[in-house]
């Protein structure tokens, strides 16, 4: 019996290294009767395109193929690592609004995870990008809320602190300040362990953060110098700004995603058992550390693998990027295969780095998922 | 958009049997022709108000149609986007892309392509909304100006810039109708396309037409024309000759109206082109009345010129006749 099934697995791996064989071949084949030019020599020859926004690595059309193809990779990284911040946020607390007792806020949240759930990303999207760029005004006439700050279809510009070396020094302070205070939480749980004393960890922690950056700044003698954005020809320049594309595509995936965490969020809330608001209750614990100590860590067993896949459909919705002219990885490998014709490498290299995000995404998710699951459970 | 550019990707893995016959053998055997055409440009192709196609782009196919079938309604449409087109062409998904496709080199030689001819010369241009008060490309430095990607537009806009020095930013989007909505509400300063692109987008699109101005400049050399695959002469030489068929019956004098008097023509080129002579057709495998039904039914260069862009204020200006001072010239039908 052992032989049989040992045969037949050999005659399946088999069968399928045939077919990968025969499609690469025939493809190759094609490729060379058409005169199609293959391989990866294009990722190193002038890419001749300009593109939109190009933060952290500066571009110009005169850099090659691959620093373009690394640009909208790190504009995918930088819309889809906020959107998951916002969303989890924005979610967490429209999940908890749902719960609530006050009859309005709970009626409020269902109506936004229904409005929002139920209509397709994509129309979200033209609809936010529309109302950025139909509805505010040109440049020249941009709103004006506060000084420095300038509200056109255009985008936001914003004032910036101008470049100054104290930031660096404060960067590394906000650095140490963050470890310093992640020894201490750990010291304080010890201590609270073996001697009962609870330690105020977390007000420490975050003077800790916030305190050692400042005391860098003055000490350095405050330089508050700001690049304010002036309009200049045809646009501001100088300072900060976000464009009405990033904003737009940001927004739509927050909100949208937002409307599916808040109900997975909600979901994991009422998966914990009554009994265990009760018991802690009968403990003597306030309600917000029974949320905290008791509740939570379980409801986040329930809450993690869902919130995953969220996180991964953020992440690929994205590529959506390219309806409305936000330059991510699709849109400039989409350019990048027109240009040169190789669809095959083209199409390749987005699947490989879509496969790459979403695989760390997820090992990152399991391995937390492990921490926070339940100590010798079998499953 | 994406799942057309991955299903072609993996139609390009898998065609292997697909193009062992010719192109004119696969087109007679499904009984039309599968054409490539623009998702909607007035004057090139676009659907009139009652669905059916129309434009000079258009017009190749159905020529083409008439010199194959004798009928120039055997004619299936794909509408491709600037980057969905090359690969729906390479994968078979299409017989002919006839879509104001620029004629270039590198697509020439390394996208297994090939350009049957030019039915249109072309060139980039600049559009602004006139209360910018600009006067000219050189005063752009630092707009911000809506391109569609993956066309030589967008190469050479980044090249002018860089030639003289200045900065843009461009937001790039890939459907007409987005890009041109993002242009006329404001997103961005300045559009840019081909000269023809910016008439007929200004003439079937803007809000109101007086408020655009396109700029003087014209910053490259833009021939577009039908593109068939690499590999399959007779099939290239068909849609090649049809071109050219349409060019010779206006140096003729030939039009739809008054071919069906001068098929009795005494004239030996009139002769050679109606089919009374020379037999022309069977060297390409087709009837040697092709060339009588392309003018018949679709008309000639002129006539196409006419109905389609005259009515959006085209100039023929580089597409007249060698014979009037333009560009077109058919080599000799014989």
């Amino acid at each position: 019996m052992r032989w049989r099934a040992a045969a037949l697995q050999a005659l399946l791996v088999a069968a399928v290294a045939f077919a990968v064989w025969t499609l690469a071949a025939n493809t190759a084949h094609n490729l060379e009767a058409r005169k199609i030019a293959s391989g990866l020599g294009f990722l190193q020859r002038e890419a001749g395109f300009e593109i939109g926004e190009s933060p952290f690595l500066s571009y110009s059309a005169a850099d090659s193929y691959a620093r373009a193809l690394s640009v909208g990779l790190i504009n995918t990284f930088r819309v889809a690592l906020i959107g998951i911040v916002v969303a989890s946020v924005l979610g967490t607390l429209i999940g908890l609004a749902r719960l609530s007792r006050n009859w309005l806020l709970a009626k409020l949240a269902a109506g936004y995870v229904e409005l929002l759930r139920n209509v397709p990303l994509l129309v979200q999207l033209f609809f936010l990008y529309a109302l950025i760029t139909e509805n505010l005004p040109g440049p020249r006439a941009a709103l004006h809320p506060l000084p420095g700050v300038y509200l056109s279809n255009r985008g936001f510009a914003f004032p910036l602190p101008a470049p100054d070396p104290v930031h660096g020094g404060m960067a590394l302070a906000l650095i140490a300040g963050a470890i310093l205070a992640l020894l201490l939480a750990r010291w304080a749980r010890a201590r609270q362990a073996r001697t009962g004393q609870p330690f105020p960890a977390f007000a420490a922690g975050a003077g800790l953060i916030l305190g050692l950056p400042l005391l860098v700044f003055l000490a350095a003698g405050t330089p508050h110098a700001l690049a304010v954005p002036t309009l200049q020809g045809f646009n501001f320049a100088g300072g900060g700004a976000l464009t009405p594309e990033f904003a737009a595509l940001l927004g739509g995936l927050s909100l949208y995603t937002a409307a599916f965490i808040a109900e997975i969020v909600r979901a994991g809330v009422l998966a914990v058992d009554r009994g265990q608001f009760e018991a802690s209750a009968a403990l003597g614990l306030p309600r917000r550390r029974a949320m905290r100590l008791v509740i939570l860590p379980q409801a986040l067993r329930v809450i993690v693998p869902p919130l995953t896949s969220q996180y991964l459909n953020l992440t690929k919705n994205s590529s959506l990027a390219v309806a409305i002219g936000y330059p991510d990885l699709v849109s400039i490998a989409n350019t990048t295969l027109n240009q040169t014709g190789q669809a095959i490498e083209g199409i390749a290299i987005i699947m490989a780095v879509y496969l790459t995000i979403s695989l760390s995404i997820s090992a990152l998710m399991n391995g937390y998922n492990r921490r926070i699951a339940l100590k010798g459970a079998r499953r | 958009m994406k799942t057309r550019l991955a299903l072609a990707a993996a139609a390009l893995l898998a065609s292997g049997a697909l193009h062992a016959q010719s192109t004119l053998n696969a087109v007679k055997a499904k009984g039309y022709v599968q054409c490539g055409v623009n998702t909607g440009l007035a004057g090139f192709s676009q659907p009139d108000s009652k669905g059916v196609w129309k434009g000079i782009d258009v017009d190749v196919c159905r020529a083409v149609a008439a010199a194959v079938f004798g009928d120039a309604g055997k004619v299936r449409y794909t509408p491709l986007t600037a980057q969905q087109r090359f690969t729906a062409l390479q994968s078979g998904e299409v017989d002919i892309l006839s879509r104001n496709t620029t004629w270039t080199l590198s697509r020439d030689t390394s996208l297994g392509l090939n350009f049957a001819g030019v039915n249109y010369y072309d060139g980039q241009g600049f559009m602004v909304p006139k209360k910018l008060g600009v006067k000219s490309a050189r005063q752009l430095n630092g707009a911000t100006i809506c391109v569609q990607p993956g066309t030589t537009t967008e190469l050479n806009l980044a090249d002018y810039f860089r030639a003289n020095k200045m900065s843009f930013k461009p937001v790039v989007i890939e459907k007409l109708e987005e890009v041109t909505n993002a242009y006329f509400s404001g997103r961005c300063d300045v559009y840019t396309t081909d000269v023809s692109g910016l008439v007929s987008t200004r003439g079937s699109r803007a809000p109101n037409p007086a408020d655009h101005v396109i700029l003087p400049e014209v910053i490259s050399k833009e021939p577009l024309g039908p593109v068939v695959r690499h590999g399959d002469d007779g099939w290239f030489d068909i849609v090649k000759w049809s071109l050219f068929a349409m060019l010779e019956a206006e140096e003729l004098g030939l039009t739809s109206k008054n071919i069906d008097q001068q098929v009795s023509s005494t004239n030996p080129s009139i002769q050679r082109f109606v089919g009374a002579s020379g037999g022309l057709g069977k060297m390409m495998g087709l009837d040697d009345r092709w060339a009588y039904n392309i003018v018949k039914q679709v008309g000639n260069y002129g006539e196409s010129f006419e109905a389609n862009l005259k009515p959006l204020g085209f100039d023929r200006g580089l597409n007249n006749l060698w014979t009037q001072g333009g560009l077109m010239y058919a080599p000799p039908l014989r």
